[in-house]
């Protein structure tokens, strides 16, 4: 395919169906988000595939015009995972939600990040089931009341990025919906990394959890809450930029620049590509001030590169060159 | 031996039976393997504790394998063995029953000391208390002439003891005067790199041989000479190791790769490791975290093109369940492979049974039709795996084959087939010359829509679980719709009984009573089928390899005789989808859930009694 036709822009990537999410919903931000990156990633829309499971967020392949496949409850990184094996060239993504890829989907989403399948994983969380109408998910804050929960939550939730880490994740990215530009640069990242990267959209339910990450992401305290961090560049966030983060023992701690002789020298540097993820698993989890942008992408070998190059091996040690070859080897006899 | 006459006869059943360390298993495909390479018609039966090492010298540690050789067909393991090779007590307590009076059991007496036989649960020494009294009994202790023939190799204890099995063989080759070479081969490629262990078994296989031509025990050797078989080249097979070829031929025959996506599990394993040894082919094998993966990652890689395959047991189909309703929603092929084992639960791991007929045809929410087959014979899963994959491929639709325990580690002969013999599959696939492409248009004969995957440009489309529009495949709820796509997937799978052979029948073609039958089970029925042939009686046998659809010509079968008995090991489950699908039919069943085949004797049994009721 020649140069010219992969000029694509992000209306190529809209197909004929009508959105069908909530007004306000947060997943209009994410769709527009996505199809802006899809230019940006360099690949012919037939190599392209989006893989969901079951939810609100997991009807998003219908709304992409690529190929796609809506599949069941928690079981699309299997499914992406069979595609991708499939065809190794293929670009694939998984879209997915609190519900379905941490709890019906648990299982699959961590063994995803074991292998390291090189999956897009886009982890839409509003940490509320939005399509059974509002029960308590697995990200939901402990003691929160919900139509599921109404003395309040007393399961412990997950941090996503805690999991993705103890998991061996070798990449994680934490995005908004409120910041489309940076979700998009996000997104390309996310390709270019070879292996499985997650990416968790914190993501407004407007119906059943409305403004949970408001404390994060509302115009007035973003700034001042939210640290963006970008590999190689000093941890340094708030309104005036003179905040900070700083190691104190083995704790993260917020300093301002110019107090008690804080200069910026002293701010940590982000080193996302380092193979230890303690520092990574610190900014994962880290409450106040939330840590977007890129916190781990580690390069190794990805399942697929391995299996290709076991298959090659194979191929090129193996007697058999068809297979004829093998049903005619081993003991063998003939009757006249 | 030059002075022993050496007398023929035409089949010999013999068990080799010991605690599960003692490589019964390997003892018995030795034999096999040599007695093939003779040219007899061979069939085998291991049977083994779900247990890797029950308690040794217990009844529940007994590991046994059983082959049946002939100069005559052979198509089951036989349902009694004419030799019993006990390497303990335990073996013997476990297997006396089925050996019939006047029969051979050969003893190891090392392993009948008084803790040998309580542990096995005998109440007094049965080689003192009778109990064998009408058995040709040949007590060897083996244990102990192993050691003195293995003393000075600089071996350990544990290894000297450990050849035991080499000896018990050795012996079993002398009776029924087989060559050496053929196992001798086998250690030298398995021991090769080490020499004390490789000197060791050899030498326990030639002192078992020289022993047996030594004693006076036996009277003479047997022959057992080649079977008349087809000509050709011949290897043996197990069934799991022929539905894994079964799937290579298919994919190599289709311009696919095939994918095979599985989670361990007995008894079906052999297949994944079967295959996962043959990656050259392009095969991509993929140990999925548990069953419901298994099945998923081979419906992502139907979606992008590939020969996608699943293989598992009962317990794993249930798990499937769901994904499998996707794969007929989405209409991709897939072929399901439940090699069965008794249940419900974990039930029986290691033995058989036919008591997931059910689950493969109705175990799903909502009215979600499947092809099911099924394998008659080890070398039958060869053949029905490549249909399986066939009309996978050539209809768009899942498949189940079922196999059991039974059929998939049993053994027999295999007229090694051509690639270029077998019929050709053509994936039901978009082509360049359709005018604006739909995801559910179908072609009209069969119903199948046209396969387009991810790569090939100008078909981007969505496909998924929600109820599709005819045609587009869009998301559609209206009601009417919703019906005629229901009855679109039953039609299709039922016109796919217009591309399947017809149904055969063997022994009597028309008369008093028709048996049928379905997987596994057919050697014993046919067996016992030929029996009532030679006596004279109007039987025949129509046994099912295709269950749904049912094949076009089963009705005009059913009419040509006046009583219908099926025969199954279950509690009625093929009996039971018979009476829904051809009601005007009274069907009488004979069932057995033991976990074990049948025997010939007890269908042959059923069979008479059947004949005999007005």
């Amino acid at each position: 395919m020649s140069v010219e036709t992969l000029e694509y822009t992000a209306k190529d990537f809209s197909s004929d169906q009508e959105v069908k999410w909530c007004p306000g919903c947060g997943d209009y931000a994410i769709l527009k988000a996505v199809q802006k990156a899809m230019p940006l990633i360099g690949r012919k829309r037939e190599d392209i595939v989006f893989v969901s499971g079951i939810g609100c967020s997991s009807r998003f392949p219908y709304y992409m015009d690529t190929f796609g496949f809506h599949s069941i409850h928690g079981r699309a990184p299997a499914i992406a995972t069979g595609v991708k094996l499939a065809n190794t060239n293929l670009s694939v993504w998984q879209i997915t939600g609190d519900g379905d890829a941490l709890a019906i989907g648990g299982n699959h989403f961590i063994h995803l990040i074991r292998r390291n399948v090189s999956i897009n994983v886009l982890l839409f969380n509003n940490r509320i089931y939005g399509l059974t109408k509002g029960q308590f998910s697995p990200t939901t804050n402990l003691g929160q009341t919900t139509k599921s929960s109404p003395q309040g939550t007393i399961d412990n939730p997950f941090n996503p990025g805690e999991l993705v880490l103890g998991a061996n994740g070798h990449f994680f990215a934490r995005a908004t919906d409120t910041n489309a530009k940076g979700l998009t640069e996000i997104l390309v990242e996310a390709e270019k990394h070879q292996g499985t990267s997650i990416v968790e959209i914190l993501q407004n339910c407007v119906i059943f959890n409305k403004d949970i990450f408001s404390d994060y992401t509302a115009k007035d305290v973003k700034l001042d809450n939210q640290i963006h961090v970008e590999h190689g560049k000093p941890m340094i966030f708030g309104a005036e930029s003179t905040k900070g983060l700083v190691l104190n023992g083995f704790k993260l701690e917020v300093v301002t620049i110019g107090e008690n002789g804080v200069t910026e020298g002293d701010i940590l540097i982000h080193d996302a590509h380092e193979e230890d993820n303690t520092l990574h698993m610190m900014l994962a989890k880290l409450q106040m001030p939330v840590v977007t942008g890129i916190i781990r992408s580690y390069g190794d070998d990805s399942f697929e590169i391995r299996m290709k190059r076991q298959v090659e091996e194979v191929e090129k040690n193996s007697p058999f060159k068809s297979v004829n070859d093998l049903l005619q080897s081993g003991e063998t006899w003939e009757i006249k | 031996m030059e002075t022993t006459a050496i007398k023929e006869v035409d089949k010999v059943v013999i068990k080799f039976a010991g605690d599960s360390g003692d490589g019964m298993q390997l003892t018995g495909t030795q034999f096999t393997g040599t007695s093939a390479l003779l040219g007899n018609d061979i069939a085998t039966f291991p049977d083994y504790p779900a247990e890797i090492r029950a308690p040794q010298g217990t009844v529940a540690g007994v590991s046994g394998f059983q082959v049946h050789i002939g100069q005559a067909h052979i198509h089951t393991p036989g349902d009694n063995p004419d030799v019993l090779v006990a390497m303990n007590a335990a073996a013997l307590k476990a297997n006396l029953r089925d050996v019939a009076k006047g029969k051979t059991i050969i003893i190891d007496t090392d392993n009948f000391k008084r803790k040998d036989w309580e542990k096995a649960g005998f109440e007094e020494d049965p080689l003192e208390s009778g109990v064998l009294r009408e058995y040709h009994v040949i007590e060897a202790p083996m244990t102990s002439l192993t050691k003195t023939a293995l003393e000075g190799l600089g071996l350990d204890n544990k290894s000297i003891v450990r050849s035991k099995n080499m000896f018990a063989l050795g012996m079993v080759y002398w009776m029924f005067s087989r060559p050496l070479e053929y196992t001798e081969r086998f250690l030298k490629g398995k021991f090769g790199k080490k020499p004390e262990i490789l000197a060791g078994n050899i030498k326990a296989l030639k002192a078992g041989f020289n022993y047996a031509d030594t004693i006076e025990a036996f009277s003479s050797a047997s022959a057992v000479l080649p079977a008349d078989m087809e000509p050709g080249l011949y290897k043996n097979v197990m069934g799991n190791e022929a539905t894994a070829w079964g799937f290579l031929a298919a994919a190599e025959k289709s311009g696919k790769d095939l994918f095979l996506g599985s989670y361990p599990i007995t008894p079906a394993t052999d297949i994944l490791q079967e295959l996962a040894k043959h990656r050259h082919f392009g095969a991509k094998v993929f140990q999925a975290e548990d069953e419901i993966a298994g099945i998923t990652s081979a419906i992502g890689a139907a979606f992008a093109g590939d020969l996608a395959i699943t293989t598992t047991s009962g317990p794993g189909l249930a798990l499937k369940g769901e994904a499998l309703g996707l794969a007929v929603m989405t209409e991709l092929p897939l072929v399901v492979v439940d090699v069965q084992r008794g249940g419900p639960s974990t039930g029986l791991p290691t033995k058989t049974e036919q008591s997931d007929l059910m689950q493969a045809l109705y175990g799903r929410n909502g009215e979600s039709p499947v092809v099911v087959v099924a394998a008659k014979s080890p070398a039958d899963c060869f053949s029905m795996a490549y249909r399986a994959a066939k009309i996978a491929l050539e209809h768009m639709t899942p498949v189940v084959l079922l196999t059991d325990g039974y059929v998939a580690n049993g053994s027999q002969p295999w007229k090694i087939l051509k690639t270029e013999d077998l019929e050709e599959i053509k994936p039901h696939e978009a082509d360049k010359s359709m005018q604006n492409w739909q995801p559910y248009e179908r072609d009209t004969a069969t119903l199948a829509r046209y396969w387009a995957y991810p790569g090939q440009a100008g078909y981007e489309h969505r496909i998924g679980g929600l109820e599709k529009e005819d045609v587009t495949g869009n998301v559609s709820y209206t009601p009417e719709n919703h019906e005629k796509m229901t009855y679109v997937r039953e039609e299709k799978v039922q016109r796919i009984a217009n591309y399947i052979p017809e149904l055969e029948v063997d022994g009597a073609q028309e008369g008093d009573l028709l048996v049928v039958s379905w997987g596994g089970t057919y050697g014993s029925l046919l067996t016992s089928i030929n029996q009532c042939a030679r006596d004279n009686k109007k039987v025949g046998l129509a046994h099912f390899n295709y269950i749904k659809p049912l094949p076009k010509n089963t009705a005009e079968v059913f009419n040509k005789f006046k009583k219908i008995l099926v025969a199954e090991l279950n509690q009625g489950q093929l009996v039971r989808y018979l009476r829904g699908e051809l009601p005007q039919f009274t069907y009488q069943q004979f069932n057995k859930t033991q976990g074990l085949p049948f025997r010939v004797v007890e269908l042959t049994h059923a069979i008479n009694k059947t004949l005999e009721e007005k």
